[in-house]
Order: C-alpha cells, then sequence, then structure tokens
C-alpha cells in the first residue's frame, strides 16, 4: 500500500489521487446532529413511519466519519451522536452508543481506504452501515438489555435503502460545510 | 511495546470507548435474578457476582462436603428421639395451619370488602406534545408540563378518545411519556363484555396487544377493551381501544391485537391525570328490589296499620306491608328503611315529592301506599284510582271496622273506594265510591301465591258497585 506524507493518509485503493481530509467549524460540528436528533424526535410526531425508516442521527455519523477520515474521531462522534440518541428514548442509554461508535469508527477507516466522494459508494456504504448499525443494535438491546427485538431482513432492507438515497441527498447538502485541511 | 500501541492505537481507542459503554450500559440495565422475575438487580452487579462466585462455591461446597460426611454418617446421637419429637410437631402443626388457612381465607374476604374503593379522577393537567424519542425502538413522546405542574412519575396520560400512556420521567417543565404501544409498557385491561382480563403490551413494531388471554376464551374482534384499573395507574373503565385480530398465542394464551383508542401516531395535546379520587362505592337502591317491595308498591291502597290494633289480621306478607306503614308512623330504622327510602322519593314522604304529588291533587302527607297514576304508568302497572287524602293524624286513630282482606288480593281496589278505615272520622258520612275504568281482563285480580287455591276469589260483594 502506498501511503504519502500529506496529512498522514494512504492514497486510496480506488484513486490515485490524495484523499483529502476535511474539518468542519465548531457551529457545524456541533449543530447538524443537533439539529439532526431534533428532527429525528419532531418529524415523528407528524409522521409516524419517519423513526421507523430513517435514522438521521446515523446518516449525520457516517458523514463527519467518512469526511474527516480519522477513526478515533469518527468513534468520538459516533458515540456523542448515539448517546445523545440514547438519552431521548427511554432505553439504557448506550445501546445506540455503542452501535454508532462502531459505525463512526468504520466509516472513518473505509473513508481512508476508499474514495467515497461519489454518489453510487456513498449509496452502498450508507446501505452496508445502516445494516451493521442494525445489527449491532439489535445484538445489544436483545442480549445485553434483554429486550424483545425481532430481526428483519425485509425491513432493515427497505430501512437502508431509504437511509441509503436519503444519506445521498443529504450528503451532497452537507459538503458545502466541508472546509479544506 | 511502543510499536504496538502505536500501531493499534486506533482499534485500542475503539475498544476502550466501546468497553467503558458497555460498562455505563451494564450499570444502568437491571436484570431478574434467577429466584425472582423481578429486574431488581443491576447487570453489573450480575456479571460480577457470576464471574466471584464460583470460586466461593467451590470453598463451601468443599467445607460443607467435608462437614455432612461427619454429622450425616458418623455423629447420629439423639436422632430417633428428636425424629419422634418433630413428627409431633408436624401433627400438631399441620392443625394449626388449617385454622389459619381458613382464618387467612376469611380476612381476604373481609379485606376484599372493606377495601373496595372506587376511583375517579379528579383533577387533570392538559400538555402539548412537543417531540418524541425519534426511534421506533422507544415509544415515548414529551409534553411540555413537568414537575413545576404538579406532574410527577407513573400518573397516566390520555386524551378524550381513550388512553395513551404513563408518565415516565418528569422535568421540571418537562414530561417523558411512555406510550401503551412500547413494548416495555403494561396496562391492566379488561374486556368490556366478556369482562376477561388481560395486560396490554406494545410489540417491538409498534403494534398493542392484549396479553394473558387464555386460548379456551371467546373474543370477538370489535370489543372494547377498557382499562381493569389493577396497574393502579389508570382508572378503571377508560378506553384503550378495539380488537382487531384474534389468534392463537404463545403458552395456551390468545394473540389479540388491539387497535388503541387514540391515535398515537398523531398525538398533539394530551391530559395527565394528576389526582384520581377513591370513594366507596354507593350502594344503589335500585339494583336489589325486592318482590315484596314492588308488591307493596303496586298495592293501590293498603290501609294504614294503627299500631296495637288487636283486630287486625296477621299478615303473611311482612315485607310488603312494612315499607308502606314505615314512612307515614315515622319509622325509618331497621329493616323498614331500605325499603322507607327507596319508596320515599315516588310516594311523598320527602318535600319535594310530596309537592310533586300534591300538584296532582293528593296531599303532602299522603301515606306511602298510595300510588298516582304517573306512577302506575311509569312501572307498567294497572292504573288505579286514587284514594282520598289520608293524614298522618288518621294513622293512631283506632279503627273498629275490619280490615279488608289485602293478601288474598293485592292488586285490587280498595273495597270502600280506596280509603282506609281508618281516614274515615268517628261519625262522618261514608263517601261514595270510587268506580274503576278498568277493562274486564285487568278487573279479574291476579291471586298472589299465598292463597291457597280452594280459597275463594276476590269477593266481589266486598266491592261497591
Amino acid at each position: 500500500m502506498r501511503t504519502t506524507a500529506l496529512n498522514n493518509v494512504p492514497i486510496t485503493y480506488t484513486s490515485n489521487e490524495q484523499v483529502e481530509v476535511y474539518r468542519f467549524s465548531i457551529p457545524v460540528t456541533i449543530g447538524v446532529p443537533l439539529l439532526a436528533l431534533f428532527l429525528q424526535a419532531f418529524v415523528p410526531l407528524r409522521f409516524s413511519r419517519f423513526a421507523v425508516y430513517v435514522d438521521l442521527p446515523l446518516l449525520v455519523t457516517i458523514f463527519f466519519a467518512m469526511a474527516r477520515r480519522s477513526p478515533i474521531a469518527g468513534l468520538f462522534t459516533g458515540a456523542f451522536i448515539g448517546l445523545a440518541q440514547d438519552m431521548l428514548g427511554h432505553n439504557p442509554i448506550g445501546i445506540y452508543g455503542i452501535s454508532k461508535t462502531i459505525v463512526g469508527y468504520g466509516a472513518s477507516s473505509l473513508g481512508v481506504k476508499l474514495d467515497v466522494e461519489n454518489a453510487g459508494a456513498r449509496f452502498l456504504v450508507t446501505l452496508g452501515f445502516y445494516l451493521i448499525h442494525s445489527a449491532v443494535y439489535f445484538t445489544v438491546a436483545r442480549g445485553m438489555v434483554n429486550m424483545a427485538q425481532t430481526w428483519s431482513w425485509l425491513h432493515g432492507l427497505l430501512a437502508g435503502l431509504a437511509n441509503a438515497v436519503i444519506g445521498v441527498f443529504l450528503y451532497f447538502i452537507l459538503d458545502r460545510f466541508k472546509q479544506r485541511t | 511495546m511502543e510499536s504496538v500501541l502505536g500501531r493499534y492505537r486506533n482499534l485500542i481507542i475503539l475498544v476502550g470507548v466501546l468497553f467503558l459503554q458497555i460498562l455505563g450500559l451494564a450499570m444502568q440495565v437491571k436484570r431478574g435474578t434467577s429466584s425472582s422475575e423481578e429486574k431488581d438487580t443491576r447487570l453489573i452487579r450480575i456479571w460480577a457476582v457470576g464471574a466471584i462466585s464460583p470460586f466461593e462455591r467451590g470453598l463451601v461446597w468443599l467445607r460443607n462436603g467435608t462437614g455432612n460426611i461427619w454429622h450425616n454418617y458418623f455423629y447420629l446421637r439423639g436422632v430417633r428421639a428428636e425424629n419422634r419429637q418433630l413428627k409431633e410437631q408436624i401433627e400438631q402443626m399441620r392443625l394449626e395451619q388449617v385454622r389459619l388457612t381458613e382464618d387467612a381465607t376469611q380476612a381476604h374476604r373481609l379485606q376484599i370488602l372493606l377495601a373496595f374503593k372506587e376511583q375517579y379522577i379528579s383533577k387533570t393537567v392538559a400538555a402539548q406534545v412537543i417531540g418524541s424519542s425519534g426511534s421506533d425502538l422507544s415509544r415515548v413522546i414529551y409534553i411540555d408540563k413537568g414537575e413545576n405542574s404538579g406532574i410527577k412519575r407513573d400518573m397516566a396520560v390520555i386524551t378524550a378518545e381513550g388512553v395513551v400512556g404513563k408518565v415516565l420521567l418528569v422535568y421540571p417543565n418537562e414530561a417523558q411519556v411512555l406510550l401503551i404501544s412500547d413494548q416495555s409498557s403494561g396496562v391492566g385491561a379488561i374486556l368490556e363484555k366478556s369482562r376477561l382480563q388481560g395486560v396490554i403490551r406494545g410489540t417491538p413494531n409498534g403494534e398493542v396487544v392484549l396479553e394473558k388471554v387464555m386460548s379456551d376464551e371467546q373474543v370477538p374482534s370489535g370489543e372494547t377493551v377498557l382499562t381493569s384499573g389493577g396497574d393502579r395507574i389508570f382508572p378503571k373503565g377508560m378506553p384503550i381501544g378495539t380488537v382487531t385480530k384474534v389468534g392463537p398465542g404463545k403458552d395456551l394464551f390468545l394473540n389479540i391485537k388491539i387497535k388503541p383508542a387514540a391515535d398515537l401516531s398523531r398525538l398533539e395535546e394530551v391530559l395527565v391525570l394528576l389526582e384520581k379520587q377513591e370513594r366507596q362505592p354507593v350502594a344503589e337502591d335500585n339494583v336489589r328490589v325486592r318482590a315484596a317491595d314492588i308488591l307493596a308498591q303496586r298495592l293501590p291502597s293498603v290501609p294504614d296499620k294503627p299500631a296495637g290494633d288487636p283486630n287486625a289480621p296477621p299478615s303473611a306478607i311482612p315485607g310488603a306491608t312494612k315499607p308502606i306503614s314505615a314512612p307515614a308512623t315515622g319509622i325509618t330504622g331497621g329493616t323498614t328503611g331500605v325499603s322507607a327510602q327507596r319508596t320515599s322519593p315516588t310516594t311523598g314522604t320527602t318535600t319535594a315529592p310530596a309537592q310533586k304529588t300534591s300538584v296532582s291533587g293528593v296531599p303532602a302527607t299522603k301515606p306511602a301506599n298510595a300510588v298516582s297514576p304517573q306512577q302506575g304508568i311509569n312501572r307498567g302497572t294497572t292504573p288505579v284510582p286514587l284514594r282520598p287524602p289520608v293524614t298522618s293524624t288518621t294513622t293512631t286513630t283506632p279503627v273498629t271496622t275490619p280490615k279488608p282482606k289485602i293478601l288474598e288480593d293485592p292488586l285490587a281496589p280498595k273495597p270502600e273506594g280506596g280509603q282506609p278505615e281508618g281516614t274515615k272520622p268517628e261519625g262522618a258520612k261514608p263517601e261514595p265510591p270510587i268506580i274503576e275504568q278498568r277493562p274486564a281482563a285487568e278487573q279479574k285480580p291476579a291471586t298472589p301465591a299465598t292463597v291457597p287455591p280452594n280459597s275463594q276469589p276476590p269477593n266481589e260483594d266486598n266491592r261497591p258497585q
């Protein structure tokens, strides 16, 4: 694997160009996850199916993790967003935290290896991480918290596709807030 | 070592963060131990105990093993005598147990009788729904009222349509409400018609089901489900929803799907029940009506029985005469009290009904046995002529004339035109009889069950024509 000295980021497997690492301003770093959490809590009051199929905090986690391309930053982003999401519910705090920590770590690690700037890659990455997120959540909720959970591949795929479609559009909007390092 | 840490730095941090979160989660999650179903033990304690206890168990097993060998196989002095003594003790305790069981059953019965109370909603506060958990795995909503508005944990939350959930967490100005569609919720429920009881629970996919109804029961679709009040959170009788689908479930129970009465997906305003008032249920007088009381009310004209009248015929139906004479003679207690209470509102023993009857021409002092035409219509009985006014003073007037045979024909009109003898002042002229306007079929009096078969039918000759 070839590496470059610039930003200590290796060249991706899919591109010969150097992978760019982005950073975000503090208002964006704090405001976007909070907005996602707010929308996630508010929209289901009008559209009850929204909470079933869409996970905006997960999309934000994946975006920040992929853009920063730092596994540590990614896992902490996922941990904070996940724990905040846990606090909105009544289940024990940490289920979403663990799930999104793993997703944040994975997305940022993948962002280092792959070029995830195009829509197709983003679609597939989001779909895959949604399924990973659901699987981790299911495992922790059922195995540790002893919640009655049922796994449904159909629901997982449908929700994953919905999140992937929304994610592609959302990422292009959030791309405007990127700042080059 | 440093190279290893540096090489796997990201992974180590990931594992560290995950470990901390798992530890934090384990400190929150409560599990039931093997001996109890209640979730009262934190998971981290279970893990800690699970890690330590095998060693402790091994040590104890070793110690007990050596001790048991000595006590069970070598040191058996006085065992026979002790065994005999224990058997005697068992016999005594069995007798004691029988007595205590009876006492416990009686105490339980009395507890139910004495502690039975009904709950009423006495105070509510309206709140606006301002948010949700945003997760389909945690069906909670947030309302804009909290501790400052008097909201406390476990208060019931309802809408006009039905039950919504209960307050889970309370903040100063907000509160978190657990919906009945959440899988961790539970509401005591009862089916409106069949009166089968169960527990309302949510499912992971947000449906509401009624659990704990045996599969051999018949539950029709569309039946209303109400709160049973058994959870001590929701008052009894509040609508929860309607049965939409009934199918076989697990463990000999039915799987009953419920459509919630309140639209849980479109909640905007809710009511939080701040106070429930408990009252003793008031016995309804009209629930249990004795046949004798009905008979007494339907009697058109039963003369007031003077006190100490030696010529009065023996009464075969004491219940029929007691409630009638009670209001006029001022007897309100004892066994006649119930009858007097029930008859008083309609027969003018209280002020208001007395005024009402006086409008129709009957003075307020009309005795209880007087039945107005309105009463006759309402009760579905044959209208009977009213007797002339009877004053209360006449009840104490000695009567020398023979009493009518009311027990032979309680529904027959009065022989003397409906006026009891006691109302006649001495030396007064006999009043003209009142002619009945009954149809011929109705004029044939009904024979009460107390009349022997060979007895004469009501004496037509006694009737003034």
